[in-house]
């Protein structure tokens, strides 16, 4: 039998929920056993950076790289596995678009800094202590990597081959996705989304839709909704039809929104604006014809503000790779990064 | 000349935790540093967000504890909009919580602590894994392992809507009610817990507790800090991880403190240093005097065995006759009519085990109450939003965790504090690692490999799962540890490989080709 591939999994910025999506895979992990080998996953087993370092360029196969870039160190590791990496796949929310923590763009360094060691409630900090790259203690001298100005996808910042979406990517779509590497043959086209659908969540959703408009958007602790009718058309807004499939959608099976965490549908770049589109056209809007362009804009304007947090909503697990990040960063031009 | 040690871990933490060792002229040492080189920035991030979404937002703190931050997010949010839940939603809620608890108390056990103690802390490196556990206590244990795991994050699932990140929880509520054959099936789920926490029990009792040796370096000051204890307790000052006061003990056992999730800020204060990302929390009436311990300390502890310390008993029975045995065995007597506390950090081991099965005692006393299955599971809020905030506080596993909210009229957030489980103990946990360090390091001997399981176990024992800290993952925690001259030229590199003590790990991640001492394994 021919070697088996090498499979690498590498987590910059994150969480740990990805590794825990991977372990739970549970029986098919002998499956997979069978047909990887796993050289090196810092989380699941020790073999060391010195290690990865020692390999030949190239010599891994398949790398799974989890977590946004945020620090000095993700980014110098994000080039290691590159090189290091055949194929480098940006796996999970968080490599994909820069994950919940990429929320943090709205805001500076500094202003993270204040918050965090400065402001808070329980915070004891007479002489404005903050952390930084490095420290001269009595003993010596110790250092910190450093806090980047933003967070950055990891497309952003190496180049990368495949994205497996999904925070964390439930475990049929990380089985999906590395089906393709043990069959032999083709590899997917370069860029491809892995594991998942193409379409929408609403699309793999057991909720009733009956293409009704709605007057209203209410938010979803203020609405208790039926359990048989599509939420959106509740006036929840659920990020379903501007996210992928691919999870089975487990969010609006317990009655809840789709938070988007599968990133945008096959084709489409950016989710804020596909949801924007998509609530533009479900709105009851129909009876405003016959009036200026400016109140349908009005009208438009004043649903979207029931909305508090168009941002956190509509780019909750991509605002690092969304066309607002640009605007986020034309805003702050000038800091450095 | 000076030396220094980098243990530049934790290799489940590559780059994300680091330990800096500095010797003196004579070889002793002279500091450790405890730093945490990662900062991802939700309490800053989370301003500006719609008040609702932090229970699905802050869950991505730890993709490991996620269950507890959903929790603790949905109290803060109870609070703020000054919304009381239906019984039905808080016993959903606790459910689903005990689910968590069993699963991640048993990873540690197996996966984590117990190899130390069921192999030996001397064992070969490539046995103190939960492979080597497996081998020694029989394949019918790693199936029960993997089987436990397993049914607890259908369970979660059930009820949470996802197994990782879950989103059950709204405030005023749970998002949807538990059906009639679900609370069967869990039902079922909690009464095999019950037998697989008392079966571990039993392994903890045969192999650690009745051999004189462990129980011995259990004992030693190797590995004592006597701190003050922090935890949950219900109106009758037992253990509760959902709900109840804050209760913080002094060293000697005597009630320093009991508060409200509400009061933290007036109890607790944090430090910050320029060296690490991760800030120190501290007993604001007692001050923060350093890393030492005492009643003169702030410093304090929030583990399972401060939480045992804290509990006059267990709310359950198979667990409270537990609770009994522990303190008979390890305890020094009792004060003012509760037990002394046990300040052993080993101790956490046993303690935890206690939890487990209190957990599974109190996830089957849920199922099994009809009110369960109840359909109003949601209290509506009316729009109103408390001016000074919200917080909630829950007990994760690895310590108190609290939440506080601040919002605008609109529940817009304008502040958010967060005190992690983990972020509790990094002053104790520096503490344990200088004192581990100091009874290893020194005196003329070679710093070998032996050296460093023992700093090891000294961190272990608070369960090296960092996750909400710096995002580490249940494993192991294999080391390189290199003594540097001050000037930073390397002067000895020690390794340890012990892959496979790894939280419900599969064989094939033994194999690693690229790290070259494993062929043990």
């Amino acid at each position: 039998m021919a070697a088996r591939p090498t499979l690498a999994i590498y987590w910059a910025s994150s969480c740990g929920g990805c590794e825990i999506a991977f372990a739970n895979l549970h029986d098919r992990l002998l499956d997979l056993d069978a047909r990887f080998q796993l050289v090196f996953c810092p989380c699941l087993m020790d073999a060391k950076t010195k290690d990865l370092r020692s390999m030949p360029d190239g010599g891994i196969d398949i790398t799974l790289f989890n977590g946004a870039v945020r620090t000095k160190e993700n980014e110098e590791m994000a080039a290691l596995m590159r090189r290091k990496s055949r194929v480098l796949v940006a796996y999970g929310a968080c490599a994909a678009g820069g994950g919940v923590p990429a929320l943090s763009n709205l805001s500076t360094a500094e202003e993270h800094f204040a918050s965090i060691y400065l402001e808070n409630p329980s915070i004891d900090n007479p002489a404005r202590t903050l952390p930084r790259e490095a420290t001269r203690v009595p003993e010596g001298e110790l250092r910190l990597p450093r806090f980047y100005e933003r967070v950055k996808t990891l497309a952003q910042t190496v180049s990368v081959d495949y994205t497996i979406p999904g925070c964390p990517p439930e475990p049929q779509t990380i089985w999906n996705a590395l089906v393709p590497f043990v069959q032999g043959g083709e590899l997917p086209p370069a860029g491809a989304v892995l594991g998942a659908g193409r379409s929408s969540v609403c699309d793999e959703c057991r909720k009733t839709r009956k293409d009704k408009k709605i007057t209203s958007l209410g938010r979803f602790h203020e609405i208790a909704p039926d359990s048989e009718t599509c939420l959106l058309e509740q006036g929840i807004l659920c990020m379903g039809v501007a996210t992928r499939d691919g999870c089975g959608a487990l969010c609006p099976e317990v009655n809840m929104p789709c938070a988007g965490c599968y990133g945008p549908p096959e084709g489409v770049h950016d989710q804020g604006a596909k949801m924007a589109g998509a609530l533009g056209a479900i709105l009851e809007i129909e009876t405003q014809k016959g009036r200026t362009a400016e109140e349908v804009c009005r009208r438009v304007d004043s649903l979207i503000r029931k909305v508090p947090d168009p941002v956190g909503t509509f780019y909750k697990f991509g605002l690092a790779s969304s066309l607002l990040a640009g605007a986020s960063r034309r805003r702050k031009a000038g800091t450095k990064e | 000349m000076t030396k220094r040690i980098s243990i530049d871990p934790i290799t489940r933490l590559e780059g994300h935790g680091r330990i800096e060792i500095f010797l003196d002229d004579a070889g002793e040492v002279a500091n450790v540093y405890f730093q945490v080189p990662e900062l991802r920035g939700f309490e800053r991030f989370c301003v500006g967000r719609a008040a609702e979404e932090m229970p699905v937002i802050t869950s991505r703190i730890c993709g490991v504890c996620p269950e507890a931050h959903h929790l603790a997010s949905v109290k803060a949010l109870d609070d703020l909009f000054l919304v009381e839940p239906p019984p039905a939603a808080k016993k959903i809620r606790e459910l689903f919580y005990m689910a968590f608890f069993v699963t991640d108390h048993t990873t540690h056990f197996y996966a984590l602590g117990g190899p130390d103690f069921i192999l030996g802390p001397d064992a070969p490196p490539s046995e103190r894994n939960l492979l080597g556990v497996i081998r020694k206590v029989g394949i019918d244990i790693g199936r029960k392992v993997i089987d436990c795991r397993k049914r607890n994050h259908e369970v979660i699932k059930t009820l949470g809507g996802r197994p990782i990140h879950p989103v059950g929880g709204v405030p005023g509520g749970w998002s949807k009610p538990v059906e009639e054959e679900q609370r069967r099936a869990i039902e079922e789920v909690a009464r095999q817990n019950i037998g697989f926490a008392l079966f571990s029990l039993d392994i903890f009792n045969k192999i650690v507790l009745s051999n004189r040796d462990y129980l011995d370096m259990v004992l030693s000051d190797s590995y004592l800090h006597k701190t003050y204890s922090m935890g949950t307790v219900d109106d009758g000052n037992r253990a509760n991880f959902y709900e109840g006061l804050v209760r913080v003990v002094d060293p000697d056992g005597r009630e320093f403190v009991k508060y409200s999730a509400g009061e933290y800020a007036d109890h607790v204060a944090e430090r910050v240093e320029p060296w690490t990302y991760l800030k120190f929390p501290y007993l604001k009436a007692v001050g923060w005097k350093g890393f030492v311990d005492g009643a003169g300390s702030g410093v304090y502890c929030a583990t399972p065995l401060s939480r045992l310390n804290v509990s006059d008993g267990m709310a359950t029975p198979l667990a409270q006759a537990e609770f009994e045995r522990f303190y008979e065995t390890l305890g020094e007597g009792k004060a003012g009519g509760r037990h002394r506390p046990v300040h052993h950090r080993l101790a956490t081991h046993w303690a935890r085990l206690i939890e487990l099965l209190y957990a599974s005692e109190r996830m089957l006393e849920l199922a099994a109450d009809p009110e369960i299955t109840r359909k109003e599971v949601r209290t509506i809020p009316d729009g109103r939003v408390k001016v000074t905030g919200g917080v909630g506080c829950v007990e994760a596993p690895r310590g108190t965790l609290t939440h506080h909210y601040v919002a605008d009229a609109k529940g817009v957030l304008t502040k958010v504090n967060l005190i992690v489980g983990t972020t509790n103990n990094h002053a104790p946990i520096s503490m344990s690692l200088k004192r581990a360090a100091e009874g290893v390091i020194g005196k003329g001997k070679p710093v070998t490999e032996g050296v460093l399981n023992r700093i090891e176990m000294a961190f272990r024992a608070y369960d090296p799962c960092l996750s909400c800290a710096t995002h580490s993952l249940p494993g192991s925690m294999p080391l390189v540890v290199e003594v540097k001259a001050a000037e930073g030229r390397i002067l000895q590199t020690i390794r340890r490989d012990d892959t496979g003590r790894v939280g419900g790990t599969p064989p094939f991640l033994r194999k690693a080709p690229g790290a070259e001492e494993e062929s043990g394994s």
